[in-house]
């Protein structure tokens, strides 16, 4: 095992234990600098394996009697490792600034010790190389994320959604292993690499893969296997939002991959078509619904779903790609993928920072009662705005690297050989533009609110700024997404290296033209110059400010004197007059009426005086989703009906469960045997 | 990629800029002064809108009590975007080394930059008006711009390249061919340009009703030369407009090697071209009516279809 992994589990391990054994008062500053080394220590060792380094196995003194347990760092798993170790270090300064400000004398060595196996259980997926081995890791990582979705389980609504991610988790889980077992029977093994060596029937792998999308795709936030995402990510702690949210979704995909590209072997244009349409259809899905949102956590959850919604489409192009042997085109819509998880990882994890910070200082939670924030919180406003142009993929910044590489793959469909396959894609892409076009409504939406405007409650008015190490933190993201945004280059070069061991893929003429441009096919069919439209930005917005500059001296002019807002020469403007954020989404819901459940509700107390204007009114609104009444609903009565048949064989007598346990036992004896 | 250093390139891409963005105040006065003859009135000298931004640079602004950063920095940010925009788009030569920089991807990702900015600008101030402007501006924006990133996809597939040059100079040498596909998202860009340059029938650029409002809503709490820049940048983004649309779908003249007289020749031809297409515009603006709010998403997803349609014709007929 490389010493830096396995120094790292004791960094995690020790992080765990300290937050249980040592004084409360210390633990908030331990723990996250024991995280943040085993963080550190994962990224330094991993980086070999972007940059060349043929894959390496070893087995653990640990396991089952006749399997120990398996471990690989192959390109794949360091680049997953790698985004979980970088997020780490990034996000641990932020950790004990956030919690001195929450719980209020609640204990919190629970909330650490289960980040730290979190932590811990996220990076041991992506190391696994046997199916028991991932299966005890994938649990370690959803039983821990549990509790700490409960840790604020005074609330009800948090416990009830605590249960539906503990619910969803294990469904998908099951669907995970019986994934593996498919493998593991053809295989007679457990292990990865004995699956690696097999070739199953189409019939077999497909079954694989559908299984291993429906449990991995219950972890990422696929459509219809979505809904946890949205209530267990706004109630979690921020950070852990944050590690959920851009780091465990990603471990999602991961495992996604694992399956379909590196176990199964072969892949089918069928799987691929699947896998781009489910993408494309979830990201469209997510982000109407983040549109309308209220709460500023949920609206990031929602726009989550987006995201997984893009990689998981870029991911079908690929495999698409693959599947009719265009090996360059699914090399490129590969690293599209892997850049776009690379990027949401940095970027939601900064808005989900972000927007803990703005809750815990404004004591609001709704975005309906923000407002003029910026002005208070100048450095988050400046930071989080920073985070909004990149989810919103508007150059400079690194979203728009990876959306223009989707693109551009998706522009490479026209050399598909099949005429379906050819209108089907674009058709995708399309649905991908859209949700690219409507993420502008949701963040100007979000930011314009929030962050904008004038305090829309009194106690948002009394927002402070954000304490240092969290800007710390908030900076720190920000960083890696404006160099990832301006110098593409060499993210791209490291993640050519998982197409490359995966399918002898490769970006040959990505590079050719020096670290100015990024070609991914030829400089004839497109490039893009990062650095030059950066400098372009940065010179032309420089001009402008240097004409107003000499204007200012030009004219010798005092500050601009402040009036009040036009108001149609009414006046009487207050903070309840502003827009608001239900107002600036409505034209959106009226055009695409019927995609949400609305729950508008205006209730009026009427004068006791007859004929005259009600005393109060109380407007709310709110939006559900639809698939919680067509699917969720309906299975939730069947399984409640069949259970109330089940209850009949209940009959309370210690005779009849005797008798029950003879017959199985005697039944599995007899199946056992037949075998 | 190796001629990208070639400095006649570079300075010509400079000039053209500085063309365009000189060129445009008098576009815009061109328009007015047509639109005013169709309609009767009397019409302002052509160089009216100079006077205008002459007058509006030299005011000193007034903000409003809360304004912030982003409403000070937003006209900045729209400018310098459609500066770069105004770099990279072909304007007498597609010999230009910008386009390999900023492809048309890009070029949407600018215009989104700019708008994105604007409609926080508007929200910025917190009144109602601003934030109804900024909302309208935002919700319609969702269906324009992916019609124009589908008329983009629909030009790379043609041309196999999102190169701006290199889509031109091959749908010059097919000549004008008759193709569904660019029937198709000729009309759509048409339709998305008239929505995105607030122009009738989908806003009224002369409106003086606040609620009818959508680009002017935004923008009412500017004044002096922070407004100055955001008509300056609006009119050159209706001036980028009108160039993208006469040299991918009309692209003769273009000049491909860069001697004296065909640059002149291709400055000629895109003038004229421009001067159609401008009094085009002026009598879309006299003949129709302000369409009502809500009909304008309709108005989208139809120039939306029609560049999706674009595209599958393209994929299904012109694809051997």
């Amino acid at each position: 095992m490389p010493e830096g992994l396995l120094i790292s589990v004791w960094f995690t391990l020790g992080a765990a234990f300290s937050a249980i054994v040592l004084p409360h008062r210390w633990i908030r500053y331990t723990t996250p600098t024991l995280l943040a080394l085993a963080g550190i220590s994962v990224t330094l060792t991993v980086l070999p394996w972007l940059t060349g380094t043929p894959s390496h196995s070893w087995e653990s003194a640990f396991g089952l009697p006749w399997l120990k347990w398996q471990f690989r760092l192959d390109a794949l798993s360091a680049l997953f490792s790698l985004i979980i170790g970088v997020l780490v270090v990034l996000i641990a300064p932020y950790i004990p600034a956030y919690l001195r400000h929450d719980g209020h004398g609640k204990s919190q060595r629970p909330l650490l010790a289960f980040t730290s196996t979190f932590i811990l259980g996220m990076f041991w997926v992506t190391w696994a190389n046997d199916a028991f081995s991932f299966m005890i890791a994938w649990e370690l990582m959803s039983v821990s994320s549990f509790f700490l979705v409960c840790h604020h389980h005074e609330d009800s609504a948090n416990r009830r959604a605590g249960f539906l991610y503990m619910l969803m988790a294990h469904v998908g889980a099951i669907a995970i292993l019986l994934s593996f077992a498919v493998f593991a029977a053809h295989a007679h093994s457990f292990t990865f690499d004995a699956a690696r060596e097999l070739t199953l029937s189409p019939g077999w792998a497909t079954l694989a893969f559908a299984l291993a999308l429906l449990g991995f795709g219950m972890k990422a936030g696929l459509i219809p296997v979505h809904v946890w995402l949205p209530e267990a990510h706004p109630v979690a702690p921020s950070f852990v939002s944050a590690l959920m949210s851009g780091v465990m979704l990603k471990v999602a995909v991961y495992g996604f991959l694992r399956v379909a590209l590196d176990l199964s072997g072969e892949v089918y244009t069928g799987w691929g078509v699947t896998v781009m349409l489910i993408g494309a259809v979830t990201a469209l899905y997510g982000i109407l619904h983040a549109t309308v949102q209220s709460e500023i956590k949920r609206l990031l959850a929602y726009s989550s779903i987006e995201n997984i919604g893009i990689i998981f489409f870029a991911i079908g192009m690929a495999l698409i790609f693959l599947a009719n042997g265009h090996t360059l085109y699914a090399s490129l819509a590969f690293v599209a993928a892997l850049a776009h998880a690379v990027n949401h990882a940095l970027y939601k994890s900064l808005m989900f920072l972000a927007a803990g910070a703005v809750i815990q200082m404004s004591r609001q939670s709704n975005i309906e009662r923000m407002g003029g924030l910026l002005r208070l919180m100048p450095f988050t406003g400046a930071f989080f705005l920073l985070g909004t142009l990149a989810i919103t993929a508007l150059p400079p910044l690194n979203g728009f690297v990876s959306e223009w590489l989707t693109l551009q793959a998706a522009l490479q469909s026209i050399h598909l050989e099949s005429g379906i396959l050819r209108s089907i894609v674009p058709l995708a892409a399309a649905l991908i533009i859209l949700t690219s076009a409507i993420s502008i409504v949701a963040f100007t939406k979000l930011f314009g609110i929030a962050f904008l405007g004038r305090p829309r409650h009194r106690q948002t008015r009394r927002s402070k700024p954000a304490p240092v190490p969290m800007v710390v933190s908030f900076s720190l993201i920000t960083l890696a997404c404006l160099i990832i945004g301006v110098q593409p280059q060499y993210l791209i070069g490291l993640l050519t290296e998982v197409p490359g061991q995966l399918f002898n893929g490769g970006l040959p003429e990505i590079n050719r033209h020096g670290w100015l441009w990024i070609t991914p096919v030829s400089s004839a069919v497109a490039s893009y110059s990062a650095p030059l439209v950066f400098t372009g930005i940065s010179l032309s917005v420089f001009i402008w400010w240097c004409v107003y500059q000499w204007l200012k001296r030009h004219h010798g002019e005092a500050a601009h004197p402040r009036v009040p807002a036009w108001g149609c020469g009414f006046g009487g403007e207050t903070a309840r007059t502003q827009y608001s954020g239900y107002a600036f989404s409505m034209p959106l819901q009226r055009i695409l009426q019927g995609l949400w459940v609305e729950n508008d509700t205006l209730t009026e107390e009427p004068s006791p005086h007859e004929g005259l204007l009600p005393v109060r009114k109380q407007f709310q609104s709110g939006t559900q989703d639809r698939i919680w009444f067509w699917l969720y609903l309906p299975v939730a009565q069947m399984v409640n009906r069949g259970a109330r048949l089940v209850s009949r064989m209940q009959t309370g007598r210690v005779r009849h469960y005797l008798a029950y346990s003879f017959f199985t036992l005697v039944v599995l004896l007899w199946i056992n045997s037949g075998i | 990629m190796d001629q990208q250093w070639d400095l006649t390139g570079w300075l010509l891409a400079l000039g053209q800029t500085l063309a365009l963005m000189a060129l445009a105040p008098l576009y815009a006065g061109w328009i007015k002064w047509v639109k005013c003859h169709l309609q009767n009135r009397r019409a302002p000298s052509i160089f009216q809108p100079y006077r205008g931004l002459n007058k509006l640079f030299h005011k000193r602004p007034i903000l409003a009590e809360n304004a912030s950063v982003i409403f000070r920095m937003a006209p900045y940010i729209l400018l310098g975007a459609m500066l770069l925009a105004a770099s990279a788009v072909p304007f007498v030569t597609t010999h230009l080394p910008t386009t390999a920089v900023v492809d048309m991807i890009v070029l949407v990702g600018y215009f989104a930059l700019a708008k994105f900015f604007l409609v926080l600008a508007g929200m910025d101030v917190g009144t109602s008006f601003g934030g109804m402007g900024s909302s309208r501006e935002a919700n319609f924006s969702a269906f324009a711009e992916p019609a124009m990133l589908l008329v983009v996809f629909t030009l790379a597939m043609v041309a196999s390249s999102t190169n701006l040059s290199i889509v031109m100079q091959a749908l010059q040498e097919t000549g004008l061919v008759l193709r569904p596909s660019l029937a198709f998202i000729l009309a759509a860009l048409l339709m998305v340009g008239l929505a995105e340059n607030g122009r009738i029938p989908v806003d009224n650029p002369a409106t003086h009703l606040e609620l009818t409002m959508i680009h002017e809503a935004m923008i009412l709490e500017y004044s002096g030369r922070y407004l100055a820049m955001v008509e300056w940048a609006a009119q050159v983004k209706l001036m980028l407009y009108g160039v993208l649309i006469v040299n991918i779908f009309f692209p003769f003249d273009l000049a491909a090697d860069l001697t004296a007289p065909a640059l002149l020749l291709a400055l000629g031809s895109v003038l004229i071209k421009l001067a159609f297409m401008g009094a085009g515009l002026a009598v879309v603006e006299t003949g129709l009516a302000k369409m009502r709010l809500f009909r304008v998403p309709t108005f989208l997803i139809l120039a939306f279809m029609l560049a999706f349609m674009g595209m599958f014709s393209h994929i299904l007929l012109e694809v051997a």
